[in-house]
């Protein structure tokens, strides 16, 4: 699946967009997995509270189910309007 | 019901316009713009907002449906921008049309507090001192208990 990532989780992770293999039942197996392969994954999910998920384009939380997922963005509170 | 994303400027008088133009059954039409604002402490030089495409227009139009179901407009307008703006620049509007003031007033309202915090959109502020990402506001997510 493409996960994505926003304003300060693309800079702390250093890239927009990958593909990453992953067979996680939920968004927190994914943030598990992530966190688990270097200290800058690591640094970024290290206050979930401090993030929000969509799930193919739709807000949703941590314990949403992937299955079937295509794309996951993480990113900070937004700040729009 | 029209939702816009896009970089470039927005023509407010003309956007207007066209929109009151719309709905001859409507009694009232509110407008809202949100530009951006100089900080207090250092000069702001840009604002740059960060967006997610796709979502975003998504996001934007699920908002917008809302609110016509739930304040019955006849109509709706939503342009947002993103990229480099400078102070005073129009970040965004709402318009709504409405057989009645108040929820034309309402929704406008609903709009901007769903806007606010329900669209992913992200600022960043660019100054003499340096750049930082606009903070979420813990009072703009609370206001949407309102609704």
């Amino acid at each position: 699946m493409d996960i994505l990532y926003f304003a300060w989780v693309r800079e702390r992770i250093g890239l927009p967009r990958e593909r990453v293999e992953s067979n996680a039942a939920t968004v927190a197996d994914l943030v598990s997995e992530l966190r688990a392969r270097e200290e800058r994954y690591e640094v970024a999910f290290s206050d979930l509270s401090a993030l929000r998920v969509a799930v193919d384009q739709e807000l949703t939380d941590f314990n949403a189910s992937l299955s079937g997922a295509r794309e996951v963005a993480f990113f900070p509170p937004m700040t729009g309007g | 019901m029209r939702v816009l994303v896009q970089e470039e400027p927005f023509d407010l008088a003309a956007e207007t316009a066209c929109f009151a133009r719309g709905e001859g059954g409507s009694g009232a039409i509110v407008t809202f713009t949100g530009v951006v604002r100089d900080l207090d402490d250092a000069p702001l030089e840009a604002m740059e907002i960060e967006h997610y495409p796709g979502m975003t227009e998504k996001a934007l139009r699920d908002i917008a449906e809302q609110a016509v179901a739930r304040f019955e407009l006849q109509d709706v307008l939503v342009i947002h921008r993103y990229g480099r703006l400078v102070p005073g620049a129009q970040i965004m509007m709402v318009a709504t049309a409405a057989r009645h003031r108040r929820s034309a007033f309402d929704a406008a309202d609903f709009l901007m507090d769903y806007l606010k915090s329900r669209a992913p959109f992200w600022k960043r502020e660019i100054t003499a001192k340096g750049e930082s990402w606009v903070a979420a506001k813990d009072e703009d997510e609370a206001a949407l208990a309102r609704w």
